[in-house]
């Protein structure tokens, strides 16, 4: 087993008591990485990050510090910290914000230094109600502790951060609709070219995005050093990341693991982490990056937990989570249902996105229900094909942004892996898991 | 968000070039995709893409691969800017396939009802799915259902399951119209289009979301189920009912207008319309029509013959000329018709009856001289204005589709605009620097604004505090000023101008508007006035001391006396002088062309005692009007699209009208009556068909000289031409080639071919261009100049101080006031503004009053009895009244006599 | 006008302030709406308008496109169930037919007394305690049909009234500070800030040819 001896990072000191509070916090050397970053220039700062290629942790896997150069030069610019978490199966944000807002707020704070903005943001999904309260109390305790606001620990560094709730709608975890929502407009995602953050963003601005759990590893590598950072990892993978697992294993839950050090099998199946298959079943397939990620099977069970690595197997390490179902799952609802999700959370603005969804949606559902026809399974691939063409990895689009081609993912992936089940269905007029 | 980069920018006018489909391209950059493979005759599906609006790329139909720094992928075409060395395909098999998914996908929750929508047989969606569609849904599920069509207005109704979401309506309210009310409501497949709770979509332009909408989702109240499009016959002409002379394509089924609907000129109207102008028509339909002549005998309304009719108004004028004189004769009106009815008139009037007394206006507008002496801007110009300034009524409720351009040019354009007005307007909002004064004091605000410093002295803090001038405001306009338009002498600077108020005499803001324009030299101006052809009667000679082709009667008297004879020996009255005149028994005969001064004239006292005092009124009009009703004699007249011949816009921009329909029964052209009329008056007018008096004003109206060297293609040329016409030009004049229609940018106008109006039997112009000689231009060897400068009285009337028990009076009108056209349209009459008084919460309350309470408003003319309304933006002091409302109003309360009006408010 | 009470008013134009535009605020402000109200009634809206100076119906169709605002009355405890992947994985789907049983209603329905509001939720992000339900917006995880027939006895009888506050997430905890930086002081820094770096910038490029 590859569990490795490398420290938590974003999780570390997460199950001390009150680990919420600045007090806790303060207890574990909290608010150190930032006094640090001010004692830097800004591009200090960013070059350490740079150093250790963070990969972005809300899905797109893009290095933080590239992100951070591209930052178009303008008087106005803004920081959004992403803390949206909607990507089904994925669980990491909502416990980091509930449980270590202070570094949160600290690595914002470091990224609002490295990157010179004006205001920062943390945009919270509205549905964690408690994860606001906690963050908004930690952000008041911080403004206390003059670790936000003017001259931050007497630098010459001034910036106040608002913590903005969503409402509701899973497609703000999109950066660009994101940012809409931020102006207080529906959430629409922004055509990109030439809607990139970085260069038009919040009020046209140029706008850095960047994940909860991205920012929460800055004050560690601002302590640590870059170095320090890549040294753990292998590749463009470096450090730590959280894996959220869930589904049929006996310890679903959040595991902060060295990266590519670690395999899939080691995630499910050690004992200290997933514990393996429930009721003593078997894998049937997993999910391996969020349910926008297209399935694996048991045969890719010893990839590493890399991003690339899981790249060119064909899906995605997207948000890092991992949803695992035994062999007594329906693939036919597990899609279904995914796919049920993207309907109702489509926004709607694309054609192919927003009646494509609902067709793919009524079909898998009357497959699973038992009234699938012959015809039924080329209809979808085809249907699959005219949102994201050629149904090939990773997908083309005919939409605005990736909502879209997300949806055949699961759908694709159950095909491809259980055609004869979907067979089943139609045959028998029925689930045959019912 | 801020503005879309992707738009191109006005300054770069570089070249790029491009591969569409293996055809090589030339586009400006910053053109988008789509409208570059249009130029080269590549069409791309489109639905959510209007030219007219920023492009949004979110219904995907025009999908085509496009070459980018990581090899090809399917983009949309309308928000893709070209770029150097691009290549785009659009029929490769990926792009059809995308195309054709789309298409598929906006089908399957379509009802398909097809048979029975309005949009059926020229359904951009129906259209575009035949054509780039894949031919067959394979979709078996159930659609999507919503409650059948729900009205979001008085005017508009709205079926959801027909709506793709292809946010055009949307948007078009939000971007262009600025009447946020309609949104996308829900998400995903239940994104819905709504209004809030209660709160219709009231807004001056919502029939033009009818107009863009691509599929039948919103229909128009007064279209449903009229027609089908294949039954309709269809020309292209200008609306009449603002001086803007929006471009039209008038639609019929049998001899009835059935629609009318927005064309897309460049110059002009960008395809938009107001509902008065789209839905108006209805009043040409009317049941109501006055269709013969009638005479009044006695009290008692009789039909007439036209020979009988004319034989009778002949005889007056000979009777009056022998006995008083032609200066008993008097004629107002005109400003309704076409450019050929004035001009026919103002033939007989000046040349045959021999007066002067002819006024088109009716004291609602400004002075004749003065508009057709200030150097014009086009509309266009506005958008590259340096600094936009008003001094007028509310623009969107007098010419609703100029106010669309202005507030692009404010909005998109960032033109700075500097409002002086004594009330809130709909552009308030938008100007960088608003200027309030009390009535009575824009000339004050007009010289605070453009004098240089030296010669501002006595314009102290307190003297502007005096004129309700806050000083602050005139500082920040003259900076907003001094810093767009440096030079000082106006260069770059346009200023439109009005009537803020009918209340307050029109040599008020007649002095500010010149002080504007001598300060400012090089500044232009943009007449707000409202009424149809007004400018066109105008440059016919329709007014005081005027001749057609904007020329004065002494400067070009030699010019016209050759070809039609002795005229007036000098300047006559104007509208208030007419009546005055009739008022006090002076005028034995007085001719309404088209007008109703009991409606229209700010000082109803004064009209109806000019009515009752004159002994035989003519009344030449569509309609029994509350004026025409007390005429002796009424002689039915043609209305708009039921007569052919030319129209003059407030820019000076002449464009064709077209004959549509026949006018009902008896009713004829007014330039046909006054020919008619001028037989039964032993002379000859000179015309027999409408192209004979446009090839006369062509060629003997000097600043309509040479308007066309082939007059045929001038009237077929979309956009028209300005005049006057630059004598520089050695080419003449250019025409704008007609553009063909998109049918997709404006759904509803379907077939392209027939545009440009056909000829048709019985059209005056079927025959195109005939050649006549004949025109006798006087022994004048010059032609006369048309006006320029600005020779005119400039005695600054003075504005007597308020006493302290009175309130000051301002009154202008709403878009649908009472006059005719709307009163005759079932669809808009509802809209008819209620009479109430807006005034100051603080002053109401002074009187011990609450908001909706009434109140009793004595002026020395008469009382009415209104409900008073808390108006903030008000100045403490002044009271609003709008005019032309569903009563009286305010017009029996004006003294036109007085420089200003003051009213006092009781507590019945 | 006059819809919001005082203390929210206050809270509403608090929150204004913390944003560069003001309609940024249209989601803080709904939940405000909802905390008073229990659900975004159209006086709310059009306050919100007023505020924000946009429309109601601006107001009104962005609010629609968010889940969490209700524009009809919700029960006095919407709760929530999710049944997206892991949940079902866990028996969520089964959980949430317990639930509409057991409380009599459909789901997206509200008992007869006002009370409930059961909704079919999307992942909550809590998969790792799944089936997951929602009350009001707070956490109840790994639930079973007892567990949560002993939440909705509880719900009922008042016991967890402090647990589970009305609708809205903004209500408990609040902002103790406003904007504490003005825009020009932070334009001011930011400039110096450049200027350093430019200044860095040409030093170093001075050394790096000095050593050349
Ligand atoms: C449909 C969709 C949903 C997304 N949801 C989230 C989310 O909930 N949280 C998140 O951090 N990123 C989400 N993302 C990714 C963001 O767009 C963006 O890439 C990310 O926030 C950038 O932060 P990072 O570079 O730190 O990863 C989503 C993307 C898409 C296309
Ligand atoms: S792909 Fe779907 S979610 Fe993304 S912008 Fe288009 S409609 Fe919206
Ligand atoms: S996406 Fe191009 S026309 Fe709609």
């Amino acid at each position: 087993m590859a569990i490795t001896e490398a420290p938590h990072i974003v999780t570390a000191d997460i199950d001390a008591p009150n680990s919420h509070t600045l007090e806790a916090y303060l207890a574990v050397g909290g608010y150190e990485g930032l006094k640090k970053a001010l004692s830097m220039t800004p591009e200090e700062v960013a070059n350490e990050v740079d150093k250790a290629s963070l990969l972005g942790r809300g899905g797109a896997g893009f290095p933080a510090g590239r992100k951070w150069s591209m930052l178009a030069p303008s008087e106005v610019r803004y920081l959004v910290v992403n803390g949206d978490e909607s990507e089904p199966a994925t669980f990491k944000d909502h416990m980091l914000i509930e449980r270590m807002p202070h570094r949160i707020i600290e690595g914002a704070l470091i990224a609002a230094y490295a990157t010179q903005v004006m205001a920062a943001f943390i945009y919270v999904r509205g549905e964690f109600a408690l994860g606001i309260e906690r963050l908004q109390q930690a952000l008041n305790e911080a403004y206390a502790y003059n670790a936000v606001g003017r001259n931050i620990f007497g630098s010459n560094f001034s910036v106040d951060l608002v913590v903005h709730p969503g409402a509701g709608a899973y497609i703000c975890g999109e950066e660009t609709a994101l940012l809409e929502s931020l102006e207080g407009k529906r959430g629409y995602p922004r055509i990109k070219p030439p809607y990139f953050p970085a260069a038009i963003g919040l009020y046209g601005a140029p706008t850095i995005v960047n994940n909860v759990e991205t920012v929460s590893n800055l004050p560690w590598i601002i302590s640590h050093g870059g170095a320090a950072f890549s040294a753990l990892g292998e590749g463009r993978s470096t450090g730590t990341r959280i894996f959220a697992l869930s589904g049929h294993v006996r310890r679903p839950g959040n595991y902060e693991l060295e990266m590519v050090k670690t395999t899939f099998r080691d995630l499910i199946y050690a004992p200290v982490l997933g514990g393996g298959i429930r009721s003593g079943r078997e894998l049937k397939a997993f999910i391996p990056g969020g349910v926008s990620a297209p399935w694996f099977g048991p045969d890719k069970l010893d990839l590493p937990l890399g991003q690339d690595e899981v790249g060119a197997n064909g899906s995605m390490l997207g948000s890092g989570s991992v949803v695992v179902m035994d062999d007594h799952t329906c693939p036919v609802r597990a899609a279904w249902r995914i796919t049920h999700f993207f309907w109702r959370e489509s926004c709607g603005q694309c054609t192919p996105c927003r009646e494509g969804s609902g067709w793919l949606e009524k079909t898998m559902r009357r497959i699973e229900e038992g009234a699938g026809r012959p015809a039924d399974i080329d209809l979808l691939l085809d249907v699959c094909d005219n949102i994201a063409p050629e149904l090939g990895w990773p997908p083309q689009q005919t939409t605005i942004c990736v909502l879209g081609p997300s949806i055949p993912s699961s759908i694709v992936s159950a095909i491809r892996m259980f055609e004869d089940e979907f067979a089943m269905h139609v045959k028998e007029g029925a689930c045959p898991y019912e | 968000m801020s503005d879309n980069p992707v738009a191109p920018s006005a300054s770069s006018v570089e070249l790029v070039s491009l591969v569409i489909d293996g055809i090589e391209v030339q586009a400006k950059r910053g053109e988008l995709v789509i409208e570059a493979a249009e130029r080269v005759g590549i069409y791309l599906p489109r639905f959510c893409y209007h030219p007219r609006m920023k492009p949004v790329g979110m219904c995907r139909a025009c999908l085509a691969e496009i070459s980018g720094p990581r090899g090809f992928s399917l983009q949309p075409t309308c928000f893709t800017p070209v770029a150097e060395g691009m290549e785009v395909r659009t029929k490769s098999e990926k792009a059809i396939k995308a195309q054709e998914g789309v298409l598929e996908f906006l089908l399957i929750n379509h009802p398909l009802d097809c048979p029975v929508c309005d949009k059926g047989g020229e359904c951009p969606l129906q259209d575009q799915d035949i054509a780039y569609g894949p031919g067959e849904s394979r979709f078996v599920e159930e659609k999507r259902h919503w409650a059948k069509p729900i009205a979001i207005s008085d005017l508009v109704y709205l079926d959801r399951e027909r709506c793709i979401q292809c946010g055009r309506c949307t948007r078009f309210a939000a971007e262009v119209a600025g009447d946020p009310f309609i949104d996308f409501f829900g998400r995903g497949d239940h994104t819905e289009v709504g209004i809030a709770e209660d709160r219709l979509f009231d807004s001056y332009f919502s029939g033009n979301t009818v107009q863009i909408c691509p599929v039948g989702a919103l229909t128009a109240k007064p279209y449903r189920f009229r027609a089908r499009p294949w039954d309709l016959e269809q020309a292209e002409s200008t609306c009449m009912a603002c001086s803007v002379g929006c471009r039209v394509a008038v639609q019929s089924s049998g001899n009835r207008l059935v629609r009318v609907a927005g064309i897309d000129s460049d110059p002009v109207n960008h395809s938009w319309l107001c509902d008065k102008g789209r839905f108006s028509f209805e009043a040409v339909n009317s049941e109501n029509r006055l269709v013969e002549p009638l005479i009044r005998r006695e009290g008692v309304e009789e039909v007439l013959s036209w020979s009988a009719a004319l034989r009778t108004v002949a005889d007056k004028i000979n009777e009056v000329r022998s006995s008083t004189g032609p200066d008993a004769i008097a004629l107002l009106g005109g400003a309704r018709g076409t450019n050929e009815d004035a001009y026919a008139w103002a033939k007989l009037a000046k040349s045959i009856i021999g007066t002067d007394a002819v006024d088109a206006q009716l004291a609602d507008g400004l002075d004749a001289d003065l508009l057709l002496s200030l150097p014009r801007a086009t509309i266009d110009e506005t958008t590259a204005a340096k600094v936009l300034v008003t001094i007028c009524p509310d623009i969107k409720e007098e010419l609703p589709v100029l106010y669309l351009r202005l507030r692009e040019a404010v909005v998109v354009d960032k033109v700075p605009l500097v409002e002086l007005s004594p009330y809130r307007t709909s552009l308030s909002s938008l100007a960088r620097v608003r200027v309030g004064y009390y009535p009575g004091f824009s000339l004050l605000a007009a010289k605070a604004i453009s004098l240089p410093e030296k010669s501002r002295e006595e314009l102290t803090e307190s003297v502007l505090a005096d004129g309700g001038i806050d000083v602050n405001s005139i500082e920040a306009a003259r900076a907003l000023v001094a810093q767009n338009a440096p030079d000082g002498d106006g260069e770059g600077v346009i200023v439109a101008v009005g009537r803020p108020s009918l209340a307050e005499d029109e040599a008020l803001v007649r002095s500010a508007v010149m002080e504007l324009a001598t300060a400012w030299p090089k500044a232009r101006f943009l007449p707000v006035v409202r009424r149809g052809n007004l400018f066109g009667a105008l440059d016919m000679g329709l007014a005081p001391g005027l001749l057609p082709g904007r020329v004065g009667l002494d400067g070009a008297r030699e010019w016209f006396e050759g070809s039609w004879g002795k005229l007036p020996e000098k300047k006559g009255p104007d509208a208030r002088g007419i009546l005055e005149r009739a008022a006090k028994g002076e005028l034995e005969l007085l001719i309404l062309l088209g007008c109703d001064p009991l409606t229209d004239f700010p000082d109803r006292r004064l009209a109806e005692q000019a009515l009752t005092n004159t002994p035989f009124v003519v009344a030449v009009d569509c309609f029994g009007t509350e004026s025409a009703r007390m005429a002796n004699l009424q002689l039915p007249a043609a209305m708009f699209s039921e007569k052919e011949g030319t129209t003059t816009n407030l820019e000076g921009r002449v464009t064709r009208v077209v004959e549509k329909i026949v006018p009902p029964r008896s009713a004829w052209p007014d330039w046909m009556i006054a020919a008619e009329l001028a037989g039964y008056l032993g002379r000859d007018l000179g015309f027999s068909s409408t192209l004979d008096v446009t090839e006369e004003i062509v060629s003997l109206a000097p600043a309509y000289r040479g308007l066309a060297s082939d007059l045929s293609s001038f009237l077929k040329s979309g956009d028209g031409v300005v005049v006057p016409i630059p004598t520089t030009s050695p080419d003449g004049p250019f025409i704008h080639p007609v553009e063909p229609i998109d049918p997709m940018a404006t759904p509803g106008i379907s077939q392209i071919e027939q545009q440009g109006s056909p000829p048709r039997v019985g059209s005056s112009f079927a025959g195109g261009y005939r050649p006549q000689g004949g025109i006798q231009r006087g022994s004048a060897r010059v032609i006369p100049k048309p006006m320029t400068g600005l020779e005119m009285d400039r005695s600054a009337l003075r504005v007597p101080p308020r006493d302290g028990y009175s309130f000051r009076l301002i009154s202008s009108r709403k878009l649908y006031s009472s006059a005719v056209m709307v009163r005759e349209s079932p669809s808009l009459q509802s809209f008819v503004p209620k009479t109430v008084l807006l005034v100051n919460r603080h002053d109401l309350e002074g009187l011990g009053l609450e908001s909706g309470s009434s109140v009793r408003v004595r002026s020395p003319k008469g009382t009415l009895t209104l409900p008073a309304v808390v108006d903030d933006s008000l100045a403490k002091g002044v009271v609003f009244i709008c005019f032309g409302t569903d009563t009286q109003g305010a017009s029996s309360l004006i003294d036109v006599s007085l420089p200003v009006n003051d009213v006092r408010l009781e507590v019945p | 006008m006059g819809h919001f009470n005082s203390e929210v008013l206050q809270r509403a134009k608090e929150l204004i302030a913390l944003y560069p535009h003001p309609r940024s605020a249209l989601i803080p402000l709904c939940h405000l709406a909802q905390e008073q109200d229990g659900w975004l009634t159209p006086e709310a809206i059009e306050e919100i308008a007023q505020l924000l100076d946009i429309s109601p119906a601006e107001v009104a169709g962005t609010a629609s496109f968010y889940d969490m605002f209700h524009r009809k009355p919700v029960g006095r405890y919407l709760i929530s169930v999710c049944t997206n992947i892991a949940c079902m994985l866990s028996g969520g789907r089964e959980l949430l037919q317990h639930v509409s049983q057991r409380l009599g209603v459909a789901v997206g329905g509200t008992t007869a007394d006002g009370m409930f509001t059961l909704e079919e939720a999307e992942c909550l992000a809590d998969c790792g305690s799944a089936p997951v339900v929602q009350v009001n917006h707070r956490f109840f995880s790994a639930m079973t049909p007892d567990s949560v027939d002993q939440l909705v006895e509880d719900l009922a009888a008042g016991k967890l009234s402090d647990v589970v506050p009305p609708h809205g997430v903004l209500n408990r905890v609040k902002r103790e500070v406003g904007l504490q930086v003005p825009v020009e002081e932070l334009v001011r820094q930011r400039r110096e800030a450049s200027q350093a770096r430019e200044e860095r910038a040409r030093l170093a490029q001075q050394g790096q040819e000095g050593r050349s």
